[in-house]
């Protein structure tokens, strides 16, 4: 059976792969800048919208991070004044599981279900570092092992939250003068675990979608357990084609002990792109912005990650340290995860390509650091998305535009509309649908359902 | 006359209309209170009418505390800064002023939402910051006890220094709110490609707030935002809630009875602003007032009587309430003004009806007289207001005028 390709788009984020210098490089912080990229993706058809979300800004050597893209709003601010200016595009935002309660969380997104029609996602994610924990009163106070444990706690309080309300309970009928059908329930809950001791009133009425659709960022183990038994996609980065097979396969396996379908959780990795109009000019302008994306000072800095020392003294385009890095040195970067187990032998390993194909610095990390995902004509990309998702590498993709706010313009023009005559994507929008319907995922599991199934698991 | 200066005119929304039975009304929408559609037509009327900003109510808990089981009244809420955010770009000139609650939630993600509001709005935001002081709040989250409350015991030296601790750590969330809006200076972004710098990180700014109930690092995600700080406009029932209006607001919502009432309550927010360096201008005081509109006289009173048979109770709220023709209630509100208001927040008894009387023959029948303008001439909420930009604390020297440059885009002008 030919599987229908998932589209994401993600506003670019705030590291290097976000090009400001270019001269079509705008606003990253102005609302018209989300208004258009949220457009272009709604005029392309795509399934939604996707925010990121940091919530320290970065520090590299105690200084804030200054080469990069920074600055953002509020996730679920943005994404209220986004459901104003679209009509049928998913709105999906990364909000921490740490730094934030179910209730608020659960008013939250109810809030955009209802104000969206039955368009919300939630991307959870949690960090228990203490650096971002110093901006909050929860502070960073989570053990490391205990982070899935509170997430899905957390996540299932959210689903308790949204089930309180009968779907029936508004009547609002004046001539009987019943606001409430009664004997409803209108909002009672009680939750009661390890991490939460909570019991009340939810304000918010049940949503068109009940449960905003959930999504999971994180690779490890862990990660993928968790998406497993609670989410109903996984954002990862595993966007190769053998990478995304072998991940795949492993997430999907995981549904089974909880009794689920491999199609009720998606897969869908973040990608990245370039076009053009023949294969040689694709590769040229991916040379262009990998150099626009490692400016000589990006490329230090991302030295030093590995280093884990200063190198500010070094030039760029110049060799690279002659000394190996110490392992044992406090690490210097905060705000973002440790990228680098073992810097020694990654240092010559760089050292030696480097030394093979005399390469600089700046030469180097763009050998070495995140090409994108796909560069190539819009037929080669849109084979290339097709083959990944027809054979199980993903079920779709999260798209990566590099530039504000402009990036996914050509994409939406060029690559949907071949996807479509491939008969692997939408040509239209179904009128009265919800994001929870378009991605396949049927109505929404009651929140007992889901506890169920990981009790069941957890006895086994 | 002596009443030639403007009024300044704000709409509190809530619901169907501030009487419990206003959604019984022949023109309310009970089935869409909680749509997209219902709020933007709401804030479009309101604009319609060149009000100032509108207001949006909120809380932690259903509308009424403890058990409940009526049918008869709107119960369920949807999360007043969302609510705000999802109407700002149908709108363009309305200021817009959602509750948030500051007592079991983040300063900093309070300060983002705000700001982001304001870039949502293109500088039209501001926000009401509020207490959440009972325990059916605190156990929704369950990470403190809070006593009881009652009539009786709101005298006992413990609920006294709970409501205490809770306004001090109101106060001191706005103030890191505040800090946090200044801790990217205006010309923070730089693009400076020959350095490889996209930010100056000399602009951006530790808040380091260390309070008793929280301390907060910085600087914000979010850079400056569009008014440099967005308005503060908080709502006072008696001396503790003045002080917090003195130490933390722009604005500050009174509740008086009488215009001999409001002179007094004038009198006491005064009292409590010069007790403090307050960093701002003086605090402008709006008088609450819950209203029932219609041209006809006796209409407006006989209609809130029928919403009040339908309640089987009188209304009652807690700021006072008004029913008559639109020059009736022209003639209080220009009379209360003289006890030293600077405006008024109409909380519409029923909706849209006496939204649509506000801003058709109320707003007419002060323009009559003089006390009200003609149209928007203003383009950020506190320009309407009168308040300049303010300087960013953290980096004093620079230019305190302009709006930065955000960029804009509204759809769907009113």
């Amino acid at each position: 059976m030919t599987k229908q390709v998932i589209l994401g788009a993600h506003f670019p984020g705030v590291n290097n792969h976000t090009v400001w210098s270019d001269p079509a490089a705008g606003s990253q912080i102005a609302f018209s800048s989300f208004a258009h990229l949220a457009r272009t993706a709604e005029a392309g058809l795509f399934d939604f919208f996707f925010l990121a979300e940091g919530l320290r800004l970065r520090e590299q050597r105690g200084k804030i991070h200054d080469l990069d893209v920074v600055g953002r709003p509020n996730t679920m601010t943005v994404l209220a004044a986004v459901a104003a200016v679209t009509e049928h595009l998913g709105l999906a935002g990364t909000i921490q599981a740490t730094y934030n309660e179910p209730y608020e969380i659960a008013r939250q997104f109810g809030t955009l279900d209802h104000l969206s029609g039955g368009r919300a996602a939630w991307n959870v994610v949690t960090s228990p570092d203490a650096f971002t924990g110093e901006n909050f009163r929860r502070g960073g106070y989570l053990e490391r092992g205990d982070r899935y444990v509170r997430a899905a706690e957390f996540v299932q309080a959210t689903r308790e939250l949204w089930d309180s309300w009968d779907s029936d309970a508004i009547v609002a009928d004046p001539a009987r003068g019943e606001f409430l059908r009664p004997g409803a329930r209108r909002g009672r809950f009680e939750y009661s675990t390890e991490n939460f001791g909570i019991s009340g009133n939810f304000t918010v009425p049940r949503s068109p979608q009940v449960h905003p659709v959930i999504l999971q960022a994180g690779d490890s183990d862990g990660g993928r357990e968790f998406a497993a038994h609670s989410a109903d996609g996984i954002f990862t980065r595993h966007s190769t084609y053998d990478a995304g097979r072998a991940f795949y396969a492993d997430v999907k396996s995981r549904l089974a002990r909880y009794g689920r379908s491999p199609g009720s959780l998606k897969v869908l990795p973040g990608a990245s792109f370039v076009l053009g109009d023949t294969p040689a000019e694709a590769e040229e302008r991916a040379r262009h912005i990998r150099r626009q994306q490692v400016s000589p000072q990006t490329a230090i800095l991302m030295l030093e990650q590995v280093w884990n020392t200063d190198l500010s003294s070094f030039d760029a385009e110049g060799p690279l340290p002659p000394f190996d890095p110490d392992p044992e040195a406090p690490s210097i970067i905060q705000g973002r995860a440790r990228m680098y187990d073992d810097p020694v032998t990654v240092a010559r390993k760089w050292r030696a390509l480097a030394e093979e194909k005399n390469l600089s610095i700046r030469d180097l990390i763009i050998e070495v650091t995140g090409r994108q995902t796909f560069t190539g004509t819009p037929a080669s990309v849109a084979a290339e998305i097709n083959r990944s998702v027809q054979d199980d590498a993903c079920d779709g993709f999260i798209l990566v535009p590099h530039l504000i706010p402009a990036g996914l313009d050509e994409f939406a023009a060029t690559v949907v509309p071949l996807l479509q005559e491939r008969g692997v994507f939408r040509s239209s929008y179904e009128e009265g649908t919800t994001l929870r319907d378009r991605l396949g995922l049927g109505p929404a599991r009651p929140a007992a359902s889901w506890a169920a199934a990981r009790r069941e698991h957890a006895d086994a | 006359m002596p009443e030639t200066s403007e009024l300044h005119l704000a709409v509190a929304l809530d619901g169907a209309g501030w009487h419990p039975a206003a959604w019984r009304s022949p023109d309310a929408r009970p089935q869409e209170l909680f749509s997209a559609g219902y709020w933007t037509d709401l804030a479009r009327e309101a604009e319609a009418g060149a009000l100032d900003f509108l207001t949006i109510e909120d809380s932690l808990g259903p509308q009424t505390a403890g058990p409940d089981d009526r049918t008869d009244q709107v119960r369920g809420r949807l999360d007043a800064v969302l609510t705000a955010a999802r109407i700002a770009p149908h709108t363009t000139r309305i200021g817009v002023v959602p509750t948030a609650v500051t007592t079991h939630t983040e300063p900093f993600h309070l300060s983002t939402s705000i700001a982001t509001l304001d870039y949502v709005s293109d500088g039209r935001a501001g926000w009401r910051p509020r207490v959440a002081a009972s325990p059916d709040e605190a156990r929704h989250f369950g990470r403190r006890e809070f006593p009881a409350l009652t009539a009786e015991n709101v005298a006992d030296p413990a609920v006294a220094a709970h409501l205490s601790d809770l306004f001090d750590e109101a106060a001191d969330a706005v103030e890191v709110v505040r800090r946090l809006w200044d801790s990217w200076e205006d010309d923070a972004v730089i693009r400076d490609e020959p350095t490889g710098r996209f930010v100056d990180r000399d602009k951006l700014h530790y808040i380091d707030f260390d309070g008793h109930w929280f301390a907060v690092r910085g600087p914000s995600i979010t850079p400056r935002p569009p008014q440099g700080q967005p308005v503060v406009a908080s709502l006072a029932h008696a001396g503790i809630a003045y002080r917090l209006a003195a130490r933390a607001s722009d604005v500050v919502f009174v509740t008086p009875s009488s215009a001999e009432h409001a002179a007094q309550i004038v009198a006491e927010v005064r009292a409590a602003e010069s007790h403090l360096e307050r960093p701002r201008p003086p605090l402008q005081v709006y008088a609450d007032l819950a209203v029932f509109i219609d041209e006809a006289p006796g209409a407006a009173a006989a209609r809130k009587r029928r919403l009040d048979d339908l309640d089987g109770a009188e209304f009652a709220t807690d700021c006072a309430i008004a029913a008559g023709t639109p020059g009736e209630l022209a003639d209080l509100l220009l009379g209360w003004r003289q006890a030293g208001l600077d405006g008024f927040r109409l909380r519409p008894g029923a909706l849209p009806h006496d939204l649509r009387q506000i801003t058709g023959a109320l707003v007419l029948e002060l323009r009559r007289r003089g006390a009200f303008r003609a149209g928007y001439a203003e383009h950020t909420l506190r320009e309407r207001l009168g308040l300049s930009r303010p300087a960013n604390r953290y980096g004093a020297s620079r230019s305190q005028t302009g709006r930065s440059q955000t960029g804009s885009y509204q759809i769907g002008a009113a």
